[in-house]
């Protein structure tokens, strides 16, 4: 169970800031993350291909999509990071844009996809990243709507989940995850998320003192729905053109209030139920 | 850039994060285009319009960077009176010989001089230029001498007030002066607002303070004009002052990793290692002759005879004596053009009997791909050494000519080797990109199964021919078995040491000990060296392409990470970065500059210049060679020291750019009478049928312009993308791009089908409808633009019809490069035809636009 349902409501502060201590780790390195820059991005998909490489991943298609130059569509079992174009045609605030942004699980702060995970499988490292553990995932497939971003699948053939692990298998030897390494233009920075916080305001800042209004960070938030994400981005235009929902909320947010609910009026039923009881016999 | 160097892009967003702007100019919207400040589309094939209406109004507008061109530049010589411009002759040159498509460029001497061709015998400057000296013209001799080309006389008449009538600045202004901002959007399609922005923008970025760099790739190279867009942009850079100076310049992207190695130490049918000119049969009988008509007067190629010896002796070794001529007498000569194209040709005529193919898929990758397979199908042997059964090894019984039953296996007598080859991360060697910069790269892995490096291959099939022709040798025998051929081998492979083969090329002194500059070469076959320019790369015996030492560790320059030719020269021509007294231009542009208390030139950079010479040197009459260099001359490699606003020489279609219409083209040229570069090159076969162009009858089949290009996801002919799934995921099918306008007008659905068309033949695509995208309105009308990518054939994971079908063999004169980005189609909804129905489409366009074997072939 994730520390934000056993300590209180969701958004207790303790749990936003440091979830690897909230998941027991007493000592731990500092929570390491992603910034992506999808000002810089050029669309070379670099960052989807060092990825497969590294972990193995599967091909997961071939398919034309006539979506831009995505013929990836999204994140799932076999597509961990995924560059999504969007054409936005000229109108009256300027030119033809094409925005580019490269994709990838948010590791969410408050991961919906751990809190539902029967088997202990997705586990929080003692980076804050999320990560699944392939030996142990029974295949149940409830971590897949559970997902406010629809980022974990499950393989067809394997039937296990797959997500992004934020490359635990290099972070833990000093090394950046494969994606980071790859990116040509530092579209995505890897580091301790505090410090790329800081950084992505101060190039929010840049960008709005260029004229460019429309850049926003996404997920940089502790204060929103999943208490920020280890993996942010910095965005050019609404998060709905790039796919992204607006307002995501970790899915298992009511469980608590819903269950104290189901405690109240299981309480009340019983209640009137010994009530009834205790005034036959009167 | 982006789209195919990304890697190399993130440079140029470094530059975008300090404050650079980036302007793109393409016809395209790219993803460069989508982080670009200022975004340009053009049509295809009207670049020299563009860039000449800058050069137009950079000297309208007095925006030349004045002391930089006086003193730099060749704007004050005073020209020929002989000389004629396209002003004066609707289109073409003086010199021209309507006959037989040359020019005589004695016609753009300078005045007073006989200047001698970068091509050809000096002494034998025949009248006409047909017969002979036509033959050796066409011997693509502009490649050679990197075309800084040979002699001007050192001293020529100039006015520096630049007011002369006949002063290459004067005859620069006249010759520019209809490329105005009205012809832009004429020609071009580009709006003049737009282009009046990037007017503004380069010339507020250029002079003492600032610098802009000009880069481009094959949408610029790619035509019969290819090589005069380049020297568009070079007049342009010079007027600004932009040459020599750092962030300045024109970069060239190349076509692959290494092919800048490619042609350093030649794959080219013309060239010898350095730039140094293949041998002639009529003409260049002896070494003593060919030093003396290869060589110039003045600067660095005067030495020729040097290079050439040194290259001999690390040939020939012992067995180049003096008197053997150094063996001179071994080296293979040149009849005429023996270019890719032509050798398709004499393939198909019997006459060339083989081939080896080495990472190379010409049946997607080269022009008019169908008449490659023709050539191979027409050859005794042919090998191919690849990765993967690329196309070009498996046309015999998948290609195109297969299915339309035109050819049939069991008829087809070329006997096909495959030899699969080592990746790069499974051999040793180098690479030369762009910049000039060698970068070694080490052996991860041994190769698998019998996969071997092309160097491994090369060197055992010499070792087992010179066994075979070990005995009492014929003089034919000669030239192979005196060859040096002793190179160390490693490991149980047998693999030859590349790092020896790299001692050889860098080259040793008569001790054998390792050479550090090309300057310490001798022409008395006392040093022996594989590549002049690349003397140097292991001096010391290190090898200095393998060093890696990072960026924050040393100077801006970083001159300690791989090893530059030529002497680790960053910034060619550097010298330029300083003013005649040698200070730089600016404390913000330094580079290199003369410092006078140590007597020798010094910098961030290695100074491209005389390392004592001071800027006030002046040379004494009768100066030859290296001496005659002043110290005001920047521009060390060419004949007279300075930057050519006018090529007398060296180009063999015109001193002058010009613009011409590509050779298939839906409008007729409004600049000048002259439709098509007259001299461009033209492979008249019945397999290569040209389509009427401009207001020529027939021409309306074919209304739009096509032009192909890469997308980042593939690499050029497909064998190295294709056949992997995680690239062919990316880009899973070959499509066409088009605009919505075009889309409407042809009935194309998004994800649907489209057939394109042209006299060679059609093909058909997945369609992409996209506003990036866009119609042009060029004289007057709307011209839309059809987008291909040219990397799919029918192996591998994706698979799909080539461009290359579509494309023909009209050539840039200079460097026989096919004009593949910019040529003329139709469109058509739905699937092609298959089996004979498909030549039967192309006959019927061929019928309706009234092509004979001579459309298109007019001067």
């Amino acid at each position: 169970m994730s520390a934000d349902l056993a300590g209180g409501a969701a958004g207790a502060p303790g749990a936003g800031a440091d979830p690897a201590r909230a998941a027991g780790y007493l000592e731990h390195p500092p929570r390491m993350g992603f910034f992506t820059d999808t000002s810089v991005c050029i669309g070379c998909k670099a960052c989807e291909v060092a990825c497969k490489e590294w972990n193995a991943v599967p091909e997961d298609g071939l398919l034309l999509t006539g979506m831009s130059y995505d013929n990836t569509q999204g994140l799932g079992a076999s597509t961990w990071r995924h560059v999504a174009f969007i054409e936005k045609p000229a109108d009256e605030a300027g030119d033809l844009r094409w925005l580019m942004s490269s994709d990838v699980c948010k590791h969410c702060t408050e991961a919906a996809c751990l809190d539902v995970c029967p088997t202990g499988a997705l586990m929080r490292t003692e980076f804050g990243t999320v990560v699944v553990q392939e030996d142990v995932c029974n295949g149940c497939g409830y971590c897949i709507p559970a997902c406010p971003f629809g980022v974990i699948d499950q393989r067809r053939d394997d039937g296990r989940a797959w997500k992004c692990t934020l490359c635990y298998d290099r972070i833990g030897d000093g090394l950046e995850p494969a994606c980071a390494k790859a990116c040509p233009t530092d579209s995505i920075q890897f580091g301790p998320v505090d410090e790329l916080r800081e950084r992505a305001q101060l190039r929010v800042a840049e960008l709005h003192d260029a004229g460019t209004e429309g850049a926003r960070l996404y997920g940089a938030d502790p204060a929103d729905g999943v208490g920020g994400t280890g993996a942010f981005f910095l965005l050019l235009d609404e998060p709905e053109v790039y796919g992204l929902p607006p307002d995501p909320v970790v899915t298992t947010r009511d469980l608590p209030r819903i269950w104290r609910h189901v405690g109240v009026a299981a309480a009340g039923l019983a209640a009137a139920g010994l009530a009834a009881c205790l005034g036959r016999r009167a | 850039m982006a789209e195919c160097h990304p890697v190399g892009f993130q440079w140029v967003m470094e530059a975008k994060a300090r404050g650079a702007k980036l302007i793109h100019v393409d016809p395209r919207f790219t993803r460069t285009s989508a982080v670009a400040d200022v975004y340009v589309p053009l049509r295809a094939g009207s670049d020299i319009t563009f860039v000449g209406a800058l050069i137009n109004y950079v000297l309208e507008q007095e925006k030349y960077f004045r002391d930089y061109v006086v003193n730099y530049t060749n704007a004050p010589v005073i020209l020929t009176e002989d000389f004629a411009d396209t002003e004066d002759l609707d289109g073409v040159f003086s010199g021209f010989d309507r006959e037989h498509r040359t020019y005589d460029f004695r016609a753009w001497r300078y005045q007073g001089e006989e200047v001698a061709p970068a091509s050809g015998a000096r002494g034998r400057i025949a009248g006409t230029g047909g017969g002979q000296l036509g033959q050796v013209r066409r011997a693509a001799r502009g490649e050679a001498h990197g075309s800084g080309g040979a002699a001007a006389h050192p001293e020529p008449d100039t006015d520096e007030t630049l007011q002369h009538p006949r002063c290459v600045f004067q005859v620069l202004k006249r010759h520019f002066a209809r490329y105005t901002p009205e012809m832009v959007e004429q020609v071009c399609g580009v709006p003049p607002d737009l282009f009046a922005k990037v007017c503004e923008l380069v010339t507020a970025n250029s002079g003492r303070e600032r610098t802009t760099s000009f880069v481009y790739s094959l949408g610029w190279t790619q035509h019969t004009v290819g090589v005069q867009y380049i020297r568009t942009a070079a007049i342009l850079q010079a007027l600004l002052g932009n040459m020599g100076r750092p962030g300045g310049g024109i970069l060239a992207l190349r076509g692959h990793a290494s092919i800048q190695g490619s042609t350093d130490i030649p794959t080219l049918f013309d060239l010898l290692p350095g730039y140094l000119p293949m041998p002639h049969a009529h003409g260049n009988e002896d070494l003593e002759t060919y030093a003396h008509e290869e060589s110039t007067d003045k600067g660095f190629w005067a030495n020729t005879k040097t290079y050439m010896v040194s290259l001999l002796k690390a040939w020939w070794g012992d067995n180049a004596t003096a008197e053997r001529d150094f063996c001179y007498d071994y080296l293979p000569r040149l009849t005429g053009s023996h270019s890719t194209y032509e050798t398709v040709v004499a393939q198909m005529d019997g006459i060339c009997k083989g081939y080896f193919l080495f990472g190379q898929n010409p049946a997607v990758g080269s022009a008019n791909a169908r008449m490659q397979r023709l050539g191979l199908a027409n050859l005794d042997w042919l090998v191919v050494r690849d990765m993967v059964l690329i196309e070009s090894a498996t046309w015999w019984k998948r290609g195109p000519e297969i299915e339309t039953g035109e050819m049939r296996t069991e008829d087809i007598g070329t006997e096909v080797f495959f030899l699969p080859a080592a990746a790069h991360t499974e051999k040793a060697g180098s690479f030369t990109n762009t910049q000039r910069m060698l970068q070694w790269h080490h052996q991860a892995v041994p190769p698998a199964g019998d996969a071997r490096s092309d160097l491994w291959f090369t060197y055992h099939l010499g070792r087992r021919i010179r066994a075979r022709l070990a005995g009492p040798a014929g003089e034919m025998d000669r030239p192979v078995l005196d060859l040096t051929w002793d190179y160390p081998t490693v490991g149980p492979l047998a693999e030859p040491d590349a790092d020896a083969v790299l001692a050889e090329v860098n080259g040793w002194d008569a001790d054998g000990r390792p050479l550090s500059a090309f300057t310490q070469l001798k022409d008395d076959g006392s040093t022996a060296c594989g590549c002049w320019i690349y003397c140097g790369v292991r001096a010391g015996g290190v090898n200095q392409a393998a060093r890696r030492k990072p960026g924050r560790e040393q100077s801006w320059v970083a001159p300690e990470w791989g090893w530059a030719w030529p002497a680790n020269r960053r910034v060619l021509y550097n010298r330029a970065s300083a003013d005649t007294d040698g200070k730089p231009w600016s404390k913000r542009k330094e580079l290199v500059w003369w410092d006078e208390e140590q007597g020798k030139w010094a910098g961030h950079d290695v100074p491209d210049f005389v390392a004592d010479r001071p800027p006030s040197y002046r040379p004494p009459a009768g100066a030859r060679g290296v001496a005659a260099l002043s110290g005001i001359d920047p521009f060390i490699m060419q004949a007279d020291g300075k930057a050519w606003l006018f090529a007398p020489a060296g180009l063999v279609d015109g001193p002058l750019p010009a613009h011409y219409e590509p050779q298939e083209s839906p409008v007729p040229n409004l600049l000048y009478g002259q439709q098509h570069n007259p001299v461009r090159e033209i492979i008249r076969h019945q397999e290569d049928r040209f389509q009427p162009s401009g207001d020529e009858p027939g021409a309306g089949v074919f209304p739009y312009v096509t032009t192909t290009y890469r997308l980042t996801e593939h690499h050029t002919a497909g064998g190295m993308s294709r056949f992997l799934p995680y690239l062919a995921e990316l880009q899973p099918e070959f499509f066409c791009e088009v605009s919505p306008e075009l889309a409407a007008e042809r009935a194309l659905e998004h994800l649907g089908w489209a057939t394109i068309i042209t006299a060679r033949s059609a093909i058909e695509a997945r369609v992409l409808i996209t506003e990036r995208m866009r119609p042009l309105t060029v004289q007057g009308r709307v011209l839309h633009q059809v987008g291909l990518p040219w990397h799919w054939g029918p192996e591998g994971y994706t698979t799909g019809d080539a461009a290359n079908e579509l494309s023909h063999l009209a050539l840039d004169p200079n460097v026989h490069i096919q004009e593949v980005k910019a040529m003329a189609c139709d469109v058509r909804a739905g699937r092609r035809p298959r089996g004979r129905a498909l030549r039967d489409l192309v006959r019927e366009y061929q019928q309706r636009a009234g092509i004979t074997d001579a459309t298109g072939t007019e001067v």
